[in-house]
This record gives C-alpha cells, structure tokens and sequence, in this order.
C-alpha cells in the first residue's frame, strides 16, 4: 500500500465526523421504536458493549496490519487462546479432576514441548547425513511417550462427572486477572508462531497464520478436558453483579421507580453500563498507550520499515526481529478482547469460533475504519458491528420492501426466508465500495 | 490369506477415500495456483466460487430431473455441470470487471486484491445462501456403488470388503481428464502459451504482444470451470452444504502451497499429499495391525478425526519450514 499509505492530508473532521454517527445511530436504537431501530436500550447497550470488545480486536490487527504490514489471517486462533483464560483462572476447580488426571496432564505437556526443543536443537546442531534421521526419531520417540502420558490422564480427566464437568476446572481466581492472562496466553502463542512463520512473505504469512488460527479452534473444540469443547463452559464468574441480585435488592428497585423503570429492564440497563465503562476504560488505555507508541521513535521505526523494508534494514533495524515484536503485542491485545468477550458471555463455547465471524470481520472493520489509524480502527469497528447486527433487521425489512409487488407464492416466500443471509452480501458490498473509493478507510492515517 | 484382507482395508479405508479427496483438492489447488500466478494474488473467494457454482448446478439438476431427463447410471449433475460452469463463470468475469480490473490497472498491492477477494467471498457467501440456503442437500442420483462390500465379499470370499462408490470413481476419472486437458493446454496451445509466459514475466509477455485482457479473462473462466467442478464432485461425494465450502478452502489453500503457489504441477501433488496424510493420520490402524498379526491395546490413531483439518496445515507448516516457497518452488511476491 505505500503508493496510497503517505497521500494527500485528508480532513482532520472524518474521525469526529463519524464519531458523531455512531453516537446518532445508537441513540436512535435506544430511542426510537420503528422498522429500522428496537427502541431498547438494552439492545443498544448489548450492541455497544460487544462493539467495545469488537474495537479492541481491531485494534490488535491495526497494531500487526497498519504498524508493521503483517497480514495475520488467525485472528480466530488467538481470540480462542484469550477466551480460555477466564474458564482456566477464574472458574472454581473441578471436583476430583486435578487427582484424576491433572498433574500427568502438565506432565505429559511438557515432554511434548521438551519433544519439540531437543528436535529443533538436533536439527539445529548435527550435521551430515543422519541429521535428518535424528531428528525424526527425537520426534517418533517423544510423541510416543506424550501420548503414553497424555491419553489416560485425558481419559481420566473426561470421565471425571462427564455430565456437568469432565474439564479440569481453574484456579478460582478473580476474573478480571484473566483479561491479562489471556492476553499472556496469545502473546505466548505468537511468539512460537511468529518464529515458525514471520519469515514467510505476504501471501504465504496469510495463509500459514490461517492455518495455525484453525489448528487452535479445533484444539479448543475437542480437547474436552480443557475447554469441555461442544458441550461448552457456563457460568464463568461476573466482575459486575447479576441481574436478579438487583432485583432483589430493595434500594435498587427504589432508585429504578425513581427513574420509571421496572426493575427488569433497569437492571439489565445497570449491568451493560458497568460492562460498557470497564471495556471502555480498557479501551481507552489501550489507545492512549498506541497513540503514545506510534508517535515516539519506536512507532517512527515500525512505519519506517513497513513502508520499506530494505531501505530500514540498511540503516541497520533489525526487521524480523521488530516484526515478531508487534506480532506479539497484536497478538496480546487481540487475546485480551477474547478473555473480556467471555466474560461479557458468561460462557465459552468453541464451536462459534467462525473465522468468517471473527477472522473476515474484523479485518473487514479494520480496512473499513482506517488501517494505519487506531481511532479509524475502533470507529470503524463499532461502526460494522452497529451493521452487522442492524443487517439482520434490516435485511428482512428491504426484502419485504423489495419483493412488495411480487405475488404470493413460493418465490416470495423464498426470497423472505433466505432474507438474514442479507448481512453477508451488505458487508462485502461495503467493503468493495470502501475499498474502491476510500482505499486508506473512512478515517485514513495522517 | 491375512495380508490380502489388509491389503483390502488399506485400499477401502484409506487409499480409495483418499485418492478420491485428494482429487478434488488437486483440481481446487489448480485453480487457486492458477489465479495466483496470473494475477498474483492468493484468491479467499476460490471456496465460495465452487459452493456457488455447485448450488447453480444443483438448481440445473433439478430443472432437468423435473424435465424428466437423466443420465443413469451416472448423476445427472454430470449434464447440468457446463451449464453451472458456464453461469458462474459468468458471475465470476463479472467481479473481475467490477472488482479487480482497477487494482490491476492500478497496479495495487496483492495485499489489496486479497482484501477485495473477502469482499468478493462475503458477497458470494451470502448469494449462495440466499439462492439455495444453508440445508444439507443430496443430489446424487443413478447407481451409488461400483463395487460393493457385499458383491466383493462373494467373489473373492475374503473377510474383508471393498467398496468403490460410483462419485468416487467418477471423482477420478473426471479429475484425470481435468488435468490431461488443462497440461495439454499450457504446454501446447497458444493461448496456454501466452498464460504461461503471461506468468513468468508480465513485461516481458505485454512486449512480444500478447493480450493481458484475454489472458486474465482465460485465467479466471479456467479457474472456475476446475472449481465448479471439484465442488461438485464433492457435493456428490459427501453432500452439498454452504458453508462446507468455505472448510474446504482451507485444506486446498494448504494443497496449493505445499506444491508451491503459481505451480501446477505442484497443486496436484500438494492435493493429494495433503489428502492422504489428513486420512493416514486420522485412520485407526488396529484392524490392519491386527491382520498383520499385531495385537495392539490402543486404536492406533495418531489424532482423532476431529484434526483432520489441522493435519494440512501441520503439513504446510512443515513443509513451509524448509522450504519457504513450497514442494515445486512456487512464485513469492
């Protein structure tokens, strides 16, 4: 992109500009009841706050895509690694699954990566002719053991109350530590993949993060005893308070009359602002730190070497190595947002780890928002997801609108039907255009 | 008469399965390989361009099923096939002209035609859903198998079974000629010539005269035609479901870079590396350690079948590891 990336100055209005949309158009889905808008502010909040969520992701693929051109098409990967955090910190420990099976599990985990070191190092010190011998019989020998280890105490693990657990549970810590854990967990996973892939070029580095992103959903869907996979993990403790309990509570159903609500809706209210101000103030720092990073040297650097990688490595910048760097800190902040989207779920359930939901779409909120730009990045992605979820309205609405002249029958009833789908050719529609005519996003990089 | 019965189920349960999966990801990996030494991008629309162009085929079927015409014992999908190529190729010339023609003549970024394929996937995504839905579909008719356990159990006694399903031969036959066809295209022909000296130097090509248009335009109706027909022989083979597509995108996108992107020949090898070591690791091995006269305690699976997508990728990586450009030495750019 550098032919585009350092073009005309572009009005310093468009961030406010569309900053001021947004805020319209959620006023008006709290507000206005019609075909377009719910008139809740429910709804409205619970669009916000998965925004929220939603803008840090692209924040985390603005760091890796806009710094520093790394095109990381495992966004999935890493968003599923953060959301586990929160089920390994903070759920209480499974009764029995520790003794069943725990410490040969970790056991069994550590020959298997101390597998993959001697393998590397063998590979890394021989040479000759059975080098290559060597280092399949390391790897042959290691996974034996692993899976001598691992298989029985999975088993043992699985079989523990298979029901309501057959997970090996957490720690039964406080659950807002697991938003920093999930981001070491992602962090941690991309230092391993960035040394395996940052060699790679553009195309081939897209291909090969997609491919490590689905190895680790997959991971998360079977391996029950960590994750419980299809038969996902509940209950996973708030950092605000339930609903019910302010139902019950008396001084909250006064204040509520007060404001002339029914307790229900106000409660539900309460929480998603509670929600809303931790995600924003995360938020918040986090665009304050990035802002700060890319204007010091060190953000100076990063442009420098994705404009041009050669002209930056002949005055002596180590690319690869400031390349893993900013890989792992997208990583980090794109695993912190999975560690905060199951907290705000209450839930983690692999099988929705869809990269066409969270590979695509974020990259279409990036691109749409402003690569280059954190606050192009986060508006954009409040922005999509505002859409993404009004399209499952909407879509339904326009094809009534759109097939009114159409006769009662089977076409008809078809098209209305097949109406939800409308979401996905919106995007992409909005994409292309975007791209088209604003190729540097609604709100491009100064 | 044991090694016979093991020879049987290795042919029943791995190679058949296999060769057949292995098929259909050559002839996916042929086109994606194709695109991206043409146009140099790596296209992410490639698996909905086979989900929409099945569908299309699908709906054909269907018109002529109600016409009362059929082909069996073979699938009638086999005759709806060029008609569904031919509309999606239709559909698929249409998003170059509206789409990627700009970013050429602009010479954009590949990172900014890979951007425009997820807008192009997105829209094809949802089209797809929109004309045929997101229901499983079955649309295999005419004879299921060629051979079938029970018809080779009595004639050879063994206690082992053979199958071969009629998609499943029809898979290799139809990819066999795919690839005759197409090699003998682009090593003869002259538009074949032009699309591969088009490849190796776009400059150098545009100076002796040849046609970017023409070459880009063939290019893309090629590419189509080998997708709609992989995703049909796979919605014969397994069944038609629109979001399959997309999953099946990922192994292929490991086939064409196992061999090397921009090379042919690689895509096809890729394709069937990728298919046999996906099946090989997934497939239990006791019965044939048991006929061999092993006795072994586990299943002898390496990773359960629920990794069968992630063994194509551990492959790619693998292979990416030691040789950065893929098998046969692919294009970076």
């Amino acid at each position: 992109m550098s032919n585009s990336r350092q073009a005309e100055a572009s009005s310093p209005w468009r961030a406010p500009i569309l900053l001021i949309i947004l805020i319209a158009l959620f006023l008006a889905e709290g507000s206005f009841r019609n075909a377009m808008f719910s008139g809740s502010w429910n709804t409205a909040l619970a669009i916000l706050n998965m925004g929220l969520i939603s803008a840090i992701m692209a924040l985390g693929v603005n760091m890796q895509w806009g710094y520093a051109g790394l095109f990381n098409a495992g966004v999935v990967g890493f968003l599923a690694l953060g959301s586990l955090a929160p089920v390994l910190v903070s759920l209480p420990p499974v009764q029995g699954a520790w003794t069943a099976g725990g410490p040969r599990v970790l056991l069994a985990l550590l020959v298997g990566l101390g597998t993959l070191v001697l393998a590397a190092q063998v590979w890394r010190r021989m040479t000759g002719p059975l080098r290559l011998l060597a280092m399949l019989a390391v790897l042959i020998v290691g996974f034996v053991i692993y899976r001598r280890l691992f298989d029985p105490a999975v088993m043992a693990i699985e079989a523990n109350n298979a029901a309501a657990a057959g997970n090996i549970g957490g720690l039964g810590l406080p659950v807002l530590l697991s938003w920093p854990v999930g981001a070491l967990f992602a962090a941690a996973a991309a230092w391993g993949i960035g040394k395996v892939a940052l060699g790679l070029r553009s195309d081939y580095l897209a291909i090969a993060t997609l491919g490590i992103g689905e190895i680790i959903v997959a991971v998360m869907r079977n391996e029950e005893w960590l994750s419980r996979g299809v038969k996902n993990v509940s209950g996973i403790p708030r950092p605000v308070p339930y609903e019910l309990d302010l139902q019950s509570d008396p001084g909250f159903v006064a204040r509520a009359a007060e404001w002339g609500l029914d307790p229900a809706t106000a409660s539900g209210i309460w929480v998603k602002l509670l929600y809303a101000g931790l995600f924003g103030a995360v938020l918040l720092v986090l665009i304050l730190m990035a802002e700060l990073a890319l204007k010091s040297p060190w953000g100076r650097m990063m442009r420098a070497i994705r404009d041009n990688e050669t002209a930056a490595e002949a005055m002596g910048k180590h690319v690869t190595r400031r390349h893993l760097q900013i890989f792992i800190i997208g990583s980090a902040v794109i695993g912190l947002a999975g560690a905060m989207m199951t907290t705000l779920d209450g839930l983690l359930a692999p099988n929705s780890f869809n990269p066409l939901r969270y590979t695509f779409l974020i990259w279409v909120m990036v691109v749409v928002g402003g690569s280059g730009n954190n606050w192009g990045a986060v508006l954009g992605a409040i922005l999509i997801w505002f859409l993404w979820i009004k399209a499952e309205v909407w879509g339904p609405e326009l094809m009534r609108l759109v097939t009114m002249p159409l006769p009662e029958g089977a076409l008809r009833d078809h098209l209305l039907g097949g109406a939800p789908h409308m979401r996905f050719i919106a995007l992409g529609l909005l994409l292309l255009l975007v791209l088209r005519f604003a190729p540097r996003g609604l709100v491009p990089e100064r | 008469m044991d090694i016979l019965n093991a020879i049987v189920a290795i042919l029943n349960f791995v190679v058949i399965p296999a060769a057949a999966y292995g098929a259909q990801l050559a002839l996916g990996a042929l086109g994606v390989t194709l695109i991206y030494g043409i146009l140099r991008f790596s296209n992410f629309a490639h698996g909905d361009t086979m989900a929409l162009g099945t569908a299309l085929v699908i709906l054909v079927t269907w018109g002529l099923q109600a016409m009362g015409i059929s082909l069996t014992p073979l699938p009638t999908a086999l005759l709806a096939l060029p008609i569904g190529i031919a509309l999606t190729s239709l559909f698929v010339l249409g998003t170059d002209r509206v789409v990627y023609r700009f970013y050429r003549k602009k010479r954009s970024e590949p990172i900014i035609l890979v951007m425009a394929s997820v807008g192009v996937m997105f829209i094809m995504n949802g089209l797809t859903r929109l004309i045929i839905g997101v229901d499983e579909i079955r649309f295999d008719d005419g004879a299921r198998f060629l051979i079938s356990v029970q018809d080779f159990r009595a004639w050879t006694g063994l206690a082992e079974g053979l199958s071969l399903r009629v998609s499943q031969a029809l898979t290799l036959v139809v990819t066999a000629l795919a690839c005759w066809a197409l090699f003998r295209f682009l090593s003869r022909s002259r538009s074949g010539k032009a699309m591969r000296a088009y490849s190796d130097n776009e400059d150098l090509a545009l100076l002796s005269g040849i046609d970017p248009e023409r070459v880009v335009r063939l290019t893309w109706i090629i590419a189509t035609a080998l997708a709609v027909t992989a995703g049909t022989l796979y919605g014969l083979d397994k069944s038609f479901k629109a979001f399959n597509y997309f999953q099946i995108l990922l192994p292929i996108f490991a086939a064409a870079i196992v061999g090397g992107l921009g090379s042919p020949l690689g895509a096809v090898a890729g394709g069937f590396i990728v298919a046999f070591s996906e099946v090989a690791v997934t497939y239990p091995w006791k019965k044939i350690a048991t006929y061999l006269g092993f006795e072994p305690q586990g299943m002898l699976q390496l990773l359960s079948t629920e990794y069968k997508f992630a063994v194509s990728f551990v492959i790619l990586i693998v292979v990416l590891l030691f040789r950065p450009t893929g098998l046969f030495r692919g294009k970076s750019v």
